[in-house]
């Protein structure tokens, strides 16, 4: 197969260059015309390589640039390096790649505004090309939107099959041995007599000659990494309390510290009084940083201990105080004036409102704290010449611009080191933590400062997942779906993050509509209408984004209207579905739950929640009991669609602990404001899933297509449908606000 | 005043009322207890002292003095795991791993007073740590191996 050429010609080029002590192999920035050979205008160390694979006389590094938060990415980079350069994994060190701007993350651009994720039509594609194209000229290096897998797929491999050739190559320089006659294995050239030269011995003389760019990927029989389960590489660690997280990272003459800003998210801070703090044992300083103070000290307890004494003047809120405004702006926004985006409108809905029996209904879905259990941290030294900035973080390349404007050093001098991650779900996608450990450190320099957030900073500070509410409306026509019309309304999480980040995005924000607009329903008559509300509180990205509200949305709405149909919740959404590969997500849902209708008898019920997010179709069956003393949810399926596996273990579980993570939030969180404040500022106001409610979840990952897709977030927004759908079958009730707890209790 | 951690004595200069998990954290250096909540809502500083699964978050310094404390790191190494551990490591139970040292200390303590937990038993025992990425299945499971493993030794 000569697909490996084609890629590696069209998508980028990856070469190589000498580095102390031997070879890296790597993407180049810039794409470049194919007439001009890719090395030809390189002087030797220019730095215009960006590593993927390092190989010196020490050893053989896998350099992975997409962060690990728990979900195994630098598992899955590492394997799609490693089947291709013919090493295994105990025979290599991995790095997490440092901020770079070719590590620029293109399937992000996947995900272009207005183009299905199944539409490969002229029109999607060259919108997504010219998205990749500003995601190069940015050099976005952004870990999100499940994009790790989809983003790795073809460029770690090529980088590996490239090491790889060009290793024989070196091999064939030094022994005068035909490349055709040779073989690799185990991190080794085999000469055609049996003799093994390690990659790490012509390392030197791979750096000398040209990379070999015409390479041949392996065909799917020869692979011995991708598909096939492996014990996950950090699982010793994780297992004995080794692995090292930000939070444990630690220098030598190294100071704690830890910030209260204003609660009022967003808002100023006028004084602060410091005088009772200081005096208490081992607290160094108190120092301003933006919209609020920080407490250096010689412990972490102790910095929290002397923050409580702290005193200092607080403005107002820059958004409603009161969560009942909240609600009253996303109400104001469904309007004319609202009005956001229209990405579908087919048939002629209002005709066909107007022509039946009109169900109708109103949805809401709250805000939700990210709150991963590892409390955000940033640890920063300050030094004349450069700043290092340790710290578990998604978007590297941020952290590196906003710490330099801050120190006042050139980006460049600005050193970002990932570390692993206790979690993040878009968490980590903000850097104000960093940014706040900057301005402290900048006040002791040469000082490395650690700045760790107390839970309840994390949580009161957090931008949360967004607020948003649906109104629906849907007729039915000869026991079938004859007509939906969805209203979202929410405020834009695209404007709130990018305005963090001093960026303006123009047109609609697809977010508000993403899991919704972009269904692969043939209903007759079918609109989605996205509605923009005011900006409120500040909103980032949360697992799955606007399809964790909308996912809900969506299939709950159609759910209805099936409901009044007197049709199969499973039987019409497949009867409905025009994608192929959707299509047999939910019939493979339906034969691995034994779906025979949505009573399983007396007080107990099953229901279906279908949603496409990211490009994948994720189909979930929930069932529950309807106990003496709650809702008990005894069994979920989940099955999706990636078009290609690479981890099993790794999915399976971002399968599982997805669809868990979007039935614990709607069962239990979520977050108000008073008076401007976040009101839930740790566990015990913010409840989360616990042992006791998780039930077992059985998955299931075809490969259907030629997208390889992430599964990060899509097994989220159909958790909470599902969910409502089977309180429905099992009780009659019709739970339409998260969370449900406010009307069930949960066993 | 001294602390028995992992079998091994410290002596440190702290106030009464620093939390354990802060002394063996930031003045002992023992990084596998971690910090989640500060007030036992999430079982991520569970240790063991005197054999017995507390919230290190809400154990003062000076009531461990004279009693032994075990760490995650003290109930096994990556090299010569502890059951509990071995069971977690075969089920690859961490994702993000960060919750997992408090539920390996839960799980290891339950275990040592009830050799053969019942579903209802691990509920009671095991809800008081909290998995933000959802690993409780495997949680449950890896549980079910190991206390297998303990009875057969």
């Amino acid at each position: 197969m000569g697909r490996g050429k084609t890629i590696a010609r069209r998508a980028f080029l990856i070469g190589s260059a000498a580095v102390v002590g031997g070879v890296a192999f790597g993407a180049y920035l810039v794409k470049r015309p194919l007439e001009n050979p890719l090395l030809a205008d390189l002087a030797e160390g220019e730095a215009a390589l960006t590593e993927y694979v390092r190989i010196t006389a020490d050893g053989v590094t896998l350099i992975t640039p997409r962060a690990d938060k728990g979900q195994g990415a630098y598992q899955v980079q590492a394997m799609l390096i490693a089947e291709e350069l013919d090493i295994d994994l105990d025979q290599v060190t991995m790095e997490p790649g440092p901020p770079a701007a070719a590590y620029y993350n293109t399937a992000l651009s996947e995900e272009a505004p207005g183009f299905m994720p199944t539409d490969d039509g002229f029109g999607a594609n060259s919108m997504r090309s010219i998205m990749q194209a500003a995601m190069k000229v940015m050099g976005v290096q952004i870990t999100g939107g499940s994009t790790t897998t989809a983003d790795a797929w073809e460029k770690l491999r090529v980088a590996g099959a490239v090491a790889r050739e060009t290793l024989k190559a070196a091999a064939a320089r030094e022994t005068g041995v035909a490349v055709a006659q040779m073989t690799t294995a185990r991190g080794a050239v085999i000469l055609p007599d049996g003799t093994k030269i390690p990659y790490v011995d012509l390392a030197e003389t791979a750096a000398d000659i040209q990379p070999v760019e015409d390479v041949t990927l392996k065909d799917p029989s020869a692979w011995r990494y991708i598909g096939k389960p492996v014990q996950r590489f950090d699982i010793a660690a994780k297992s004995t309390g080794t692995q090292d997280y930000g939070i444990d990272f630690e220098l030598d003459g190294m100071l704690h510290a830890t910030v209260v800003t204003n609660p009022r998210k967003g808002g100023a801070c006028w004084w602060i009084n410091g005088d009772e703090a200081l005096a208490m044992r081992g607290v160094q300083a108190v120092v301003p940083v933006t919209g609020g103070f920080g407490v250096i000290a010689d412990n972490t307890w102790r910095a929290f201990q002397a923050a409580k004494v702290v005193t200092a003047g607080w403005s107002k809120a820059p958004y409603a105080a009161e969560q009942a405004d909240h609600w009253a702006a996303l109400e104001a926004a469904f309007s004319k004036d609202g009005q956001d985006s229209q990405y579908r409108d087919d048939g002629d809905i209002e005709a066909a409102l107007a022509a039946g029996d009109v169900v109708q209904a109103e949805y809401r879905a709250p805000y939700l704290a990210h709150a991963p259990l590892e409390p955000i941290n940033a640890t920063v030294r300050v030094a004349a010449d450069r700043v290092d900035v340790w710290t578990g973080t998604q978007v590297p390349r941020f952290v590196q611009a906003e710490v330099a404007k801050i120190t006042g050093h050139d980006a460049d001098n600005v050193h970002v080191h990932v570390l692993v991650m206790g979690g993040s779900f878009g968490h980590r996608l903000e850097l104000d933590v960093c940014k706040q450990a900057a301005e402290i450190a900048l006040t002791v320099p040469n000082t490395p400062i650690k700045l760790t957030y107390s839970r309840e900073e994390d949580m009161a500070q957090d931008y949360t997942r967004q607020i948003a509410m649906a109104r629906m409306r849907g007729t039915v026509k000869d026991g079938q779906v004859e007509s939906l019309d969805l209203g979202i309304a929410m405020p834009s999480v695209v404007a709130s993050q990018m305005g963090r980040l001093g960026l303006s995005v123009p047109g609609p924000d697809a977010q508000i509509v993403a899991g919704a607009w972009e269904q692969p329903f043939g209903i007759p008559n079918y609109r989605v209408t996205g509605y923009r509300a005011e900006e409120l509180a500040p909103i980032s990205s949360w697992r799955s984004v606007g399809a964790s509200t909308n996912g809900f949305f969506h299939d709950c709405a159609l759910d209805e209207v099936i409901h009044a149909a007197g049709a199969d919740p499973m039987a019409e959404r497949i009867r409905l579905m025009w994608d192929d590969a959707s299509r047999a997500v939910l019939e493979a849902v339906a034969e691995l739950s034994g779906w025979d209708g949505p009573s399983m008898g007396p007080d107990r019920g099953r229901g279906v929640g279908f949603c496409m997010s990211f490009g994948v179709p994720c189909a979930e069956v929930v069932e529950v009991t309807n106990t003496e003393a709650g809702i008990k949810i005894d069994k979920v399926y989940v099955v999706s669609n990636v078009g290609q596996v690479v981890d099993p273990e790794t999915l399976a579980r971002q399968m599982s602990g997805g669809a868990l993570w979007g039935l614990g939030h709607a069962i239990s969180s979520e977050i108000t404001h008073f008076d401007g404040m976040t009101e839930q500022v740790n566990f015990d106001g913010f409840e989360a899933m616990r042992l006791y409610q998780a039930p077992q979840v059985e998955t299931r990952a075809l490969e259907l297509g030629d997208h390889v897709r992430g599964m990060g977030e899509p097994a989220v927004p159909p958790a909470a449908a599902a969910l409502a759908n089977a309180i429905f079958a099992a009780t009659g009730t019709r739970l339409r606000e998260m969370p449900f707890r406010n009307h069930f209790k949960f066993v | 005043m001294r602390l028995t951690v992992d079998g091994t004595t410290h002596e440190v200069d702290v106030e009464d009322d620093m939390p354990l998990l802060w002394v063996l954290r930031d003045e002992i250096g023992i990084k596998g207890v971690k910090y989640g909540c500060g007030i036992a809502q999430c079982g991520a500083c569970t240790v063991h002292v005197d054999g017995v699964a507390v919230r290190s978050c809400q154990t003062w310094a000076i009531d461990a003095v004279g009693a032994e404390v075990t760490t995650i790191n003290g109930l096994g190494t990556p090299e010569a795991m502890h059951a509990v551990q071995a069971a977690w490591a075969e089920h690859q139970v961490a994702q993000c791993g960060y919750c997992q040292s408090g539920q390996i200390m839960q799980a290891a303590s339950m275990l040592a007073q009830i050799p053969n937990p019942t579903d209802e038993e691990i509920d009671a025992e095991m809800s008081g740590n909290l998995c933000r990425c959802g690993t409780y299945p495997q949680i449950r499971a890896a549980i079910v191996t190991a206390a297998a493993k303990l009875r057969e030794a």
